[in-house]
Parts: structure tokens; C-alpha cells; sequence
């Protein structure tokens, strides 16, 4: 395998995809995005060869010595083409049976595990243009819901279910696992393994509609007891207003957007946009599209057709007094 | 019966006043029902669709050139690359193929005409109205905009409602019937309008092609045509085909959608390897290395793709035997393509390549580029390997090096090669280069970086992209290689304009070609062949010089006169013995009256316009009656 | 093949049965009309498959109508085949009764197929297997309906006395269409009544 991608690597696949690509899929994070980019480089390290070889051949079958030409452009029957094609035909069988091992092996080792009891399993349901998450557990009280930013332990195969809201998505992680459609009306299943600590990020990669552009997400890798703590953090609910600033917002946010988000800790509790409880734990705004700052928070709600323009979320009318106590609020939601 | 070249001369006049489309410039354009001229409509209509796709393309790789532009809406964008995608592949990469295999194929097989000539002007006549149903809902201000295979549940009216996506489904209903009732002329002119002699093992590579693709479309295209149709009562009358909902299944669409799909990709580039087998012998001054073996690989390629359509979908979670299945049966496909390259590769060593020749030049280019395409999707074949690369512009490269490389070098090469004898012109050899050069090089600056920002995660269909992944750089490179690209097949249409108008004087066989179309006059008289002759090899111009055997062709020397009115020869389905004098029908405007009725019957059926479906079915029936009647005049004589 | 071993006998002129391009013409569209069914049935099998609906929809489809239309339909084929048999011999009246004989059973068929439409338990888009059912039935009944304009053209022209025993290629042609049409219907027929009974 080792001269393999050696051979890739000669031919400047896995340089030109590395350094300043997160989403390249050489940045192999998983044991299992491993054993995918091996088989890409294997194809793609016979698949070079093969191009070179050909176009050497091309070359010197148009400019190789002839004899001098006494036809004068009459047609010549010369019988000694055959062996060209038995020769041609037969490596490629050869390489190509070769190739088709590795390819079965690869599937084999990279399907579904066997046991996956006890497995964590994060219910991910795809949007338009967004990713809803539901953490599950057996334990009803500890399902948790969230949003765009998916977080594991290391280390430890994560079991995710795939469902649409709406129409076909693609769930896809490069650093860690291949894509896995996500269609309405079938639950999906793939699974994401990260071995080192890191934020890594995934995208949409079926067409959608008018954002399927901007239809990011993150995997964040935490050491396995960081995750414990995150995950009981975002079981409690968001902490109640301090001051007069944001129990206004509050009281703001619950009659304008409740009809949308749920926001434990406020009496919001609509089911269509992301659940915003803990949103400050984010790292950014609408799947990806801004940075979670307060500046963009304000933008982001002041005029969402903007910033995402087809996105579901409406523009809400709302005094500059109005947005300022909403950002206020949704800030303390840490 | 067989006459003598002498005696043919002087029945010269009476076979042009037989032939010939009266009615004038105009009202014969309506008529005709020439494969030449349909062969050339055909060819220009499709190229004004490779125009039209390229405009489209142009404006998204400006969008694209760098992240974050403003060019186009989201809205825009997913118009522009679903109508680029439906024209490029629907209106473009097939007709132009029809073009070629139109106007060559009773060249090629010694015959006067196509089986059903009339069938032919109204598989015409569907096609331009297939294309101007797609492109009449661009101008209404919403063209599709769900990508060429349109998935489900998107395509259902709640989520993409508006005449768009039924424009397009009545787009490829028509385009449907229209690729039907050509490929039913195909197989029934090659059944039965061979000269007598042209057995199955002498007919060139294109014919093979063109079969091949034709029997494909003939199973594939109910496939797409009935997907369409179930959409469109899931649209319009909220059936649950699709609509998981009501017990349907959305995956449902991509199984009928890629049955049809992968065979159709094989129907879009099997023809076009066929002008590259047919072209490269006459520009290596040899016939074809291993004729048998490539027309079986033709033949094989297409019986395959029928059976790798999944390849399509390994990223929807379909069970691990049955991607290990289709996987290993799409790798199949290496072997017949590689059978295809190495003939042509043996072909140039093995002959002498006159490498100063354009059409030379774009069918050596083509072999590389069809090796580049032809990896790229055995890499993608490896199931965990497409789990990675699928959807991306990985993908993009790849398809993008099948319809450009393989298609569009050999359309572009074959246009070259034959425009002498479409025209009695040559094109511009000088301006040739150039735009070889220009598209070469332009092409693969611009495409070969796709597989690169693929690998770097970029997926398809996306109308802008952030700065922080790292895609900037190979998108500005990418639109500038098809910019440059782009150039180069303006200067090629350029050529074809004034070569056209002041191109040097083409003789009947420029080349010094081997196949039948060289030895009639360039441009073919309408009747083509004075005498339809008696083949008697695989290349009748070539037999002195190949010196094979005793049997000699009759091209020029004797033949079938068959000047009793519009007739051809008929002959058996296997050794092309002389069978049946064919009456062919004269010019008629029924074709178009039933296409246009068709299409009426059609649209109002689609948009419920049921006066417009009466008035449009009432006509259809009537033409149908009219142009089926039977002739009295056509009794059985023996002559 | 040497011009000069070519048979010098007369060749016939115009079309005559599987010498007419019509003939191989009509098989061909056969081909892809029955490749239009057969995505139709694959369309029937892979939702069946993988729905997690009741399926069929009511319970067993009754066989107290389909079973007689069926019959019905075979029959016509016969006649019809008793009928293209007349014109051979050169009997046009034999062809013309054959003709009406099946115009009429498919008439009838296609009264039942519609009488079982009307008194089925669901309408068409009650759900994926009724939206299924309807469409392949009601693609069907398209095709005896064209099936009938064929077979009535050809009446008419047999009328007309435009058929003898040496030239009635039309007749020819549009018998394989009706046959296509009878053959097609056994498998519909099997689909959607018997496979369920089946499983």
C-alpha cells in the first residue's frame, strides 16, 4: 500500500489536496476516510499510469522512425496490429482483477459494523438549508436536541441515522467518512470516527435548492470526557436572564420567534427552525453561512434573505430597540 | 436488371428529377425528406445547442472564477447548469450524433435513403420542438432548475412548483419519440437497405455506433419518457409514485432515471468513437486494426450498460452485495474500452499518420482524452472510492471529459473530415490547427483541474463558495482554460463559415477514403448512388491497393439502376442479397403537421389544455391515417 | 459477393408481409412499447419491495371481472389471427369479420376494465399502489384503444378492397400490435392479480 501511495503521491494528487482544503478528502482524521482515501489513491495512482502510459504511446505511435514512405499515400494493409490489442486487453484484465480485490476488500472493511448496541447515535435530520440534531439516548430525559454542529467523543465509532425533512441531501464529512444520501421516507445509517481532536467540517453534497451552496456543518472531536461534560451542559436549560436588557429580549424573542425555535429556558417551543438553547456553543450562524458574533447575529436576523437569500427563515419586522434585546438575549445562551 | 456505368449516365437527369425536393427553397425546406438535408439540420441545430450550453457555462464559470461573487442569484445559477446540463446532453451530444448517422449512414451502406424517410423529417421536427419546449420556460423567466436528472422529492410540486419542471418533462417526452422513431429508422435501414454485398462484417465502425446506440435508446428511452410521466401525474394530479407520503418511493425516480441514463451515456459516445474508427484509418492510410474485435467491443460496451446503472447511486444506502454487484460489472467495462484504444493505437503505429491534418489531430487528441474520461469513471466505479468522490466536481471532470473528449473531439474531427463532402469544400487547414490547438490545450487546462478542487471537497451544484477551503485558486484556473476552450470552438465555427462560402474545391474522394460515401460526388447528387453497387469488401475504394483476393466491388463499373420513380434495393438481414425494390415515398408536409399536432396533443394534455389536446389529437390521428395509407399503385410486379 | 454470381431473376417491387420495412418497423416499436411495461411492472415489484404500506391496497384484487376481460382479450387475438389467415387465402370477407369480431371484444374489454375502475375502493391517488394501479391499467387501456383505431383502419381499407391475397402488408402490421397488446395484458394481468396471490 505504502508504494502505491507513493506513486499517488509522485503524481501530486495528495499534495494538491491537503494543505488549506478542510474539506479535502485526504485529511484523513478516521480509520475509515482512511481506508477510502487508499483506494482513491490506488485508482487514482493506476489511473495516472495508465494516462501516461497511453499518451507515451500515442506519442510514439504518431512520431516513431518509419520506414521511408514509397506508397505515396496509397492505403497499406499491414497485419501486424493484433498483438497490440491481446497485449492491451490482457494487462488491463490483469490490473484490473487486481484493482477489483482491493475494491471488494475495501467495501467489506468499511461497511457497517455488526454491533452497534450501545453505540452513540445522533438522529440527524437535513433541511432545508440546515441540519437538525437529536442526540438519542435511552433514557428519554437525556434526549437533547441541536443544531449544525455535531459533537463526539474521540475514538469511538458514532452511529448517525439520516432522515430529510423535506427532500434529498447528502451527509458528508470528508475527514471522516464518505457520503451518505439523505432521502425522505428512508433512514439512513453511516457512521463517523474521528481518532485525533478537531472541528471538522461537512457539507451538503446532493443538490437541494436555492442554498444548497451554504448547507455546511461542523463535527467537532472532543477527548471523551470533554464530551461528557458538553453533553450534560446541554441538558440543562439556558440560563435565565440577568438584567433587564435581556429578560426584555427574552420577552421579545418569545413573541417573535417562538412560532419557530424552542429555546428551553424561554417559553419558546416551535419546532421549525433549529432549536437555539444552547446557540452561543456554536461556532457559526445559518449552517455555516457567519461567523456567531454579535455583529452577525444582528445582520443575520435583521434581514436573513440577505445573508442566505431562498432561506426559510422570514424577515421579521423589529425595531433596531427590539432586534438589540433579541442579540442581547440569544448572546447569554451559552 | 444490373446495368453498366455508361448506361447509368444517361439516366443522370431522370434519377435528379426523381430525387430532387420541388417546391422551392422554402417550401421544400418544409418537405424534404433527404436524409442529407436532415442529417444537416440535425447538425446545425444541435451545434446552435452547443452554443446555447456553452453561453450558459460561460456565465457560471464567471460566477465561479472566485469565491463569493455576485454574478448570478442561486435561483439563476441552478437554471444556468440545469439548462446547460438537459441542452449539452439532451439537445446537443445525442442530435448531433443523429446528424453524423443521418446524413453518412446511406452514404456509407450504398442506399438511396433512410428505411422511413418521412419518419426521419418528423424525428427531426420532434427534436426541434423537444428543444424548444425546454428553452421556451427560459424565456418565461423559470426554466428547470433541478439539474439534468431532476431527482425527486425536489422536482414535486411542493417543493419546486411552477411550468419549469413540466416544460422540461415535455421536453423529453417529445425528445423521447423523436430519438425512438430515429433509432427504429436506424435498425430497420441497417436490416434491410444494405447494397447487396454490405454483410453485417463490412459495414464501418459508425454504423456498428450508431446500431448500438439505437437498440440501447429503442429499451432505454421508455425508462426516462415513463419517469417523466409518473412526475408529471405526481405533479399535476398528486399521485404517490415518488411521494413517500403516500407509500412511494423517492429512490424509485433514480432507478428509472439511470436505467435509462447509462445507457444513454453509451449512446452518446459509442457513435462518436465510431467517426473516430472510420476517421483514423483514412488519416493512417490502413484499415482498422482489429475491426471484429471493436465492433463486438461496440456492441458489448452497450449490453453492459444496461447493467451498471446503480454505479449511479452507491451513496444511498443500498445493501453491500448489491454494490459490490454493480461495482465489479462497471469495472467490466474497462475491457471493451480498452479493445477500443488499443485498435486505434495500433492503427497510427502500424499506419502512417498524416499528422499535419486537422481531423487527424482532433481523433489522436480524442484518444487520450477518451483514456482520461475512461479512468476517472473506473475510479469511481470502486464503491468506497465513490463515496468520496461521487457528487463532487470530481464528477464534473470526469462526465465533462466523456461528453467534451469523447463526444465533442469527434464531432469536431468528423466535421472536418466530411464537410468536403458535405460541401464539395475544404475546411481551413491553418485556422484548423489553431482551434485543435485552442480546444486541446484550453480543454484540459480547463477541465483536468476539476478532478483537483473534486478531491478537495468542492461539491457539484453549488452557486458560490467560501474563501476559507481553498478552492479560489483552481476555480480561476479552471475558467480560464474553458474560456480559452471556448475560443477555440469559435474559431472552428468560424471556419465552417467561411469555408462554406470560400473554402478550395473538395473532388469526390479528398481524403482518399476507402468507404462508399467517397465515390459519389461532393456534395452527394440527391439520389446519392447513380447505381446502388455490389460491395464486395470492407473498404470497395481500397481493394486494389490492399490487394485482397479476386472479388472486386462494382462502385462505379455496375449496379441497380432502379429508376422506376423513388426506389431503393432491399436485401436480406444478414449476407445483404438483393431481396425487394423498395418504393420509397416522395416529399410531404404530413411530418411536420403530425409533429406539430403531436406536440399539441402533448402540451395540452401536460398543461391541461383540453381543447388544444382534442384539436392537436384529432390532426395526429388523421396524418397518422393519411400518411399510413396504403397505395394501390404499389402492386406486386416483378422487375 | 461478385456482381457477377448475382442472380439475374426478377426482385418483387413494393412491400409484401416481413418484406415490408413496416413489418421489422412495427417490431421494433413492439420492442420499446414493451419495454415501457416492463418499467411499469418493475415500477409495481420495487415499490411493493420496499413500501411500508398494506399491500395490495384493499386486499386482494377480485378476479370475478379480470378473468373474463382477460379471456375476452385472448379471444380477440384468435379471431383476429383467424381473420389475417382469411386475407392470406385472399378472402377479404373472412379479414373483415375477424376485424369486426375484434374491435367489438376489445370494446367490450375495455367496458369491463372501466366498469372495475369505477368500483374499485380507492381512486387514483389514494396512495402508491393505486396511483400504480391505475397508471399501468389505464396505459394499458391506451393501447387497446390505438389498438382499435389500428384495427379500424384496416377495416376500413379492407373495405375498400385494398387487400388480396399477395399485398395486405398493413394487415400484417397491425396484427402484431394486437397480439403485443393481448401478450402485454397477461403480464399486467399477472402482476397485478396473481403475484399477490402468490406471496
Amino acid at each position: 500500500m505504502r508504494a502505491v501511495s507513493l506513486v499517488a503521491l509522485l503524481a501530486g494528487i495528495s499534495p494538491l489536496a491537503q494543505a488549506g482544503n478542510p474539506l479535502g478528502i485526504f485529511n484523513n482524521a478516521g480509520q475509515d476516510a482512511q481506508e477510502l482515501s487508499r483506494l482513491v489513491a490506488l485508482f487514482g495512482g493506476v489511473s495516472i499510469a495508465v494516462i501516461v502510459l497511453i499518451a507515451l504511446l500515442l506519442i510514439s505511435a504518431i512520431w516513431h522512425r518509419r520506414t521511408a514512405d514509397t506508397t505515396g499515400g496509397r492505403p497499406q494493409r499491414d497485419e501486424g496490429g493484433m498483438p497490440w490489442i491481446y497485449w492491451g486487453v490482457g494487462l488491463s484484465a490483469v490490473v484490473l482483477i487486481i484493482c477489483m480485490l482491493f475494491n471488494l476488500k475495501t467495501i467489506a472493511a468499511t461497511s457497517t459494523p455488526a454491533d452497534d448496541d450501545g453505540a452513540l447515535t445522533v438522529h440527524v435530520t437535513a433541511h432545508q438549508w440546515w441540519w437538525e440534531l437529536t442526540y438519542q439516548d435511552p433514557d428519554s430525559h437525556k434526549v437533547f436536541l441541536s443544531a449544525n454542529e455535531i459533537h463526539i467523543p474521540v475514538g469511538r465509532k458514532v452511529k448517525i441515522l439520516l432522515d430529510s425533512a423535506d427532500v434529498i441531501h447528502s451527509f458528508w464529512v470528508p475527514s471522516l467518512a464518505g457520503k451518505m444520501d439523505v432521502i425522505p421516507g428512508q433512514t439512513n445509517v453511516t457512521w463517523v470516527q474521528a481518532d485525533e481532536p478537531g472541528v471538522y467540517r461537512g457539507e451538503c453534497a446532493v443538490f437541494c435548492g436555492a442554498e444548497h451552496a451554504r448547507m455546511e456543518f461542523r463535527v467537532v472531536a472532543q477527548d471523551p470526557k470533554d464530551f461528557a461534560a458538553w453533553r450534560s451542559h446541554q441538558l440543562e436549560d439556558a440560563p435565565q436572564p440577568q438584567d433587564a436588557a435581556t429578560l426584555r429580549g427574552r420577552l421579545v424573542f418569545e413573541s417573535r420567534c417562538a412560532a419557530c425555535h424552542t429555546l428551553r429556558g424561554s417559553s419558546a417551543a416551535g419546532m421549525a427552525g433549529p432549536d437555539l438553547t444552547h446557540l452561543m456553543d456554536r461556532s457559526t450562524l445559518a449552517a455555516g453561512v457567519l461567523p456567531n458574533d454579535a455583529g452577525h447575529l444582528a445582520e443575520w436576523i435583521r434581514d436573513p434573505q440577505k445573508q442566505k437569500p431562498g432561506t426559510e427563515m422570514p424577515q421579521v419586522p423589529l425595531s433596531e430597540t427590539d432586534l438589540a434585546a433579541i442579540v442581547a438575549y440569544l448572546r447569554t445562551t451559552h | 436488371m444490373l446495368v453498366t456505368v455508361d448506361e447509368a449516365e444517361r439516366h443522370e437527369r431522370e434519377l435528379e428529377d426523381i430525387w430532387e425536393t420541388k417546391g422551392g427553397p422554402f417550401f421544400g425546406w418544409f418537405i424534404s425528406v433527404d436524409h442529407k438535408s436532415i442529417g444537416k439540420r440535425y447538425l446545425i441545430t444541435s451545434i446552435i445547442f452547443l452554443i446555447l450550453g456553452g453561453l450558459e457555462a460561460a456565465v457560471m464559470r464567471w460566477q465561479l472564477a472566485q469565491p463569493d461573487m455576485h454574478v448570478l442569484t442561486p435561483e439563476a445559477y441552478a437554471q444556468l447548469f440545469t439548462m446547460h446540463g438537459v441542452t449539452m446532453i439532451f439537445l446537443y451530444a445525442f442530435p448531433v450524433l443523429s446528424g453524423f448517422s443521418n446524413y453518412l449512414w446511406p452514404l456509407l451502406l450504398g442506399s438511396r435513403d433512410m428505411a422511413f424517410p418521412r419518419l426521419n423529417a418528423f424525428s427531426y421536427w420532434m427534436f426541434l420542438l423537444a428543444g424548444i419546449a425546454m428553452y421556451v420556460s427560459f424565456i418565461a423567466g423559470r426554466a428547470p432548475d433541478n439539474g439534468w436528472f431532476n431527482y425527486v422529492p425536489y422536482a414535486n410540486g411542493t417543493f419546486d412548483p411552477g411550468v419549469n419542471i413540466d416544460a422540461y418533462a415535455l421536453g423529453m417526452i417529445l425528445l423521447g419519440i423523436s430519438t425512438t422513431v430515429g433509432g427504429i429508422n436506424f435498425i430497420v435501414t441497417l436490416i434491410r437497405l444494405r447494397a447487396p454485398g454490405m454483410s453485417l462484417n463490412r459495414v464501418p465502425i459508425i454504423i456498428w455506433g450508431t446500431l448500438t446506440a439505437s437498440l440501447g435508446n429503442l429499451f432505454a428511452v421508455p425508462s426516462v419518457t415513463l419517469a417523466f410521466v409518473l412526475l408529471w401525474f405526481d405533479r399535476t394530479y398528486h399521485t404517490h409514485f415518488f411521494d413517500s407520503t403516500g407509500g412511494g418511493q423517492p429512490l424509485l425516480w433514480q432507478h428509472l432515471f439511470w436505467m435509462f441514463g447509462h445507457p444513454w451515456v453509451y449512446s452518446i459516445v459509442l457513435p462518436a468513437m465510431g467517426i473516430v474508427s472510420d476517421g483514423l484509418p483514412v488519416f493512417c492510410r490502413r484499415p482498422l486494426v482489429g475491426y471484429s474485435v471493436v465492433a463486438l467491443a461496440t456492441v458489448s460496451t452497450m449490453v453492459l450498460g444496461f447493467g451498471v446503472w446503480v454505479h449511479h447511486m452507491f451513496a444511498t444506502g443500498l445493501p453491500v452485495t448489491s454494490l459490490s454487484f454493480f461495482s465489479s460489472a462497471s469495472m467490466v467495462i474497462v475491457l471493451p474500452s480498452a479493445v477500443a484504444v488499443f485498435a486505434w493505437l495500433a492503427t497510427i503505429w502500424t499506419g502512417r499518420p498524416q499528422k499535419h491534418v486537422t481531423a487527424f489531430l482532433f481523433f489522436a487528441g480524442f484518444v487520450i482524452l477518451f483514456v482520461i474520461g475512461g479512468v476517472s469513471g473506473f475510479m469511481t466505479a470502486a464503491v468506497p472510492a465513490d463515496w468520496q468522490l461521487t457528487h463532487t466536481y470530481f464528477v464534473v471532470a470526469h462526465l465533462h471529459y466523456v461528453i467534451i473528449g469523447i463526444n465533442v473531439f469527434a464531432v469536431v474531427g468528423g466535421v472536418y473530415m466530411w464537410f468536403p463532402k458535405m460541401t464539395g469544400r475544404f475546411m481551413n487547414e491553418t485556422l484548423g490547427k489553431w482551434s485543435f490547438w485552442l480546444m486541446f490545450i484550453g480543454f484540459n487546462i480547463g477541465f483536468f483541474p476539476m478532478h483537483i478542487v473534486g478531491l478537495q471537497g468542492m461539491p457539484r451544484r453549488i452557486y458560490t463558495y467560501p474563501a476559507d477551503v481553498g478552492w479560489g485558486t483552481m476555480n480561476l484556473i479552471i475558467t480560464y482554460g474553458a474560456y480559452l476552450f471556448a475560443m477555440g470552438v469559435l474559431l472552428f465555427l468560424i471556419n465552417v463559415v467561411i469555408s462554406r462560402i470560400g473554402g478550395k474545391a473538395a473532388g469526390s474522394n479528398p481524403w482518399g477514403g476507402g468507404t462508399l460515401e467517397w465515390s459519389v460526388s461532393s456534395p452527394p447528387p440527391p439520389y446519392n448512388f447513380k447505381l446502388i453497387p455490389i460491395v464486395a469488401r470492407r473498404h470497395p475504394l481500397w481493394e486494389e491497393e490492399l490487394g485482397e483476393g479476386q472479388d472486386r466491388s462494382s462502385t462505379n463499373a455496375k449496379g441497380f439502376l432502379l429508376n422506376h420513380g423513388r426506389e431503393t434495393l432491399g436485401t436480406t438481414m444478414l449476407d445483404a442479397e438483393p431481396d425487394v425494390i423498395l418504393k420509397m415515398p416522395g416529399d410531404s408536409l404530413t411530418p411536420l403537421i403530425l409533429a406539430l399536432a403531436l406536440s399539441a396533443f402533448t402540451v395540452g394534455l401536460l398543461f391541461k389544455l383540453w381543447i388544444v389536446f382534442g384539436i392537436g389529437g384529432g390532426i395526429s390521428l388523421l396524418a397518422c391515417v393519411f400518411w399510413l395509407w396504403p397505395e394501390r399503385s404499389l402492386s406486386q410486379v416483378e422487375r | 459477393m461478385d456482381a457477377s454470381v448475382l442472380p439475374e431473376n426478377p426482385l418483387p417491387v413494393g412491400s409484401k408481409s416481413h418484406h415490408a420495412s413496416g413489418w421489422w418497423g412495427m417490431l421494433t416499436v413492439v420492442a420499446t412499447e414493451a419495454s415501457v411495461f416492463a418499467y411499469l411492472l418493475f415500477t409495481y415489484y420495487y415499490v411493493a419491495a420496499h413500501t411500508s404500506n398494506p399491500w395490495p391496497t384493499g386486499g386482494l384484487p377480485k378476479l370475478s371481472l379480470a378473468l373474463p376481460g382477460t379471456i375476452i382479450l385472448v379471444l380477440g387475438s384468435v379471431v383476429m389471427s383467424w381473420g389475417e389467415h382469411g386475407i392470406r387465402r385472399g378472402s377479404t370477407g373472412r379479414l373483415i369479420t375477424g376485424l369486426a369480431v375484434s374491435i367489438g371484444l376489445a370494446l367490450l374489454f375495455l367496458g369491463i376494465q372501466f366498469w372495475e375502475w369505477f368500483h374499485k375502493p380507492f381512486n387514483f391517488n389514494y396512495d402508491a399502489y393505486s396511483s400504480i394501479y391505475y397508471v399501468t391499467t389505464g396505459f394499458h387501456m391506451a393501447h387497446v384503444a390505438v389498438g382499435v383505431l389500428m384495427l379500424a383502419a384496416v377495416l376500413l381499407w379492407a373495405a375498400l378492397g385494398m387487400f388480396d391475397a399477395r399485398r395486405h402488408a398493413a394487415v400484417s402490421i397491425a396484427v402484431i400490435y394486437w397480439h403485443f397488446v393481448t401478450v402485454v395484458w397477461l403480464f399486467v394481468f399477472f402482476t397485478f392479480y396473481i403475484s399477490p396471490r402468490l406471496s
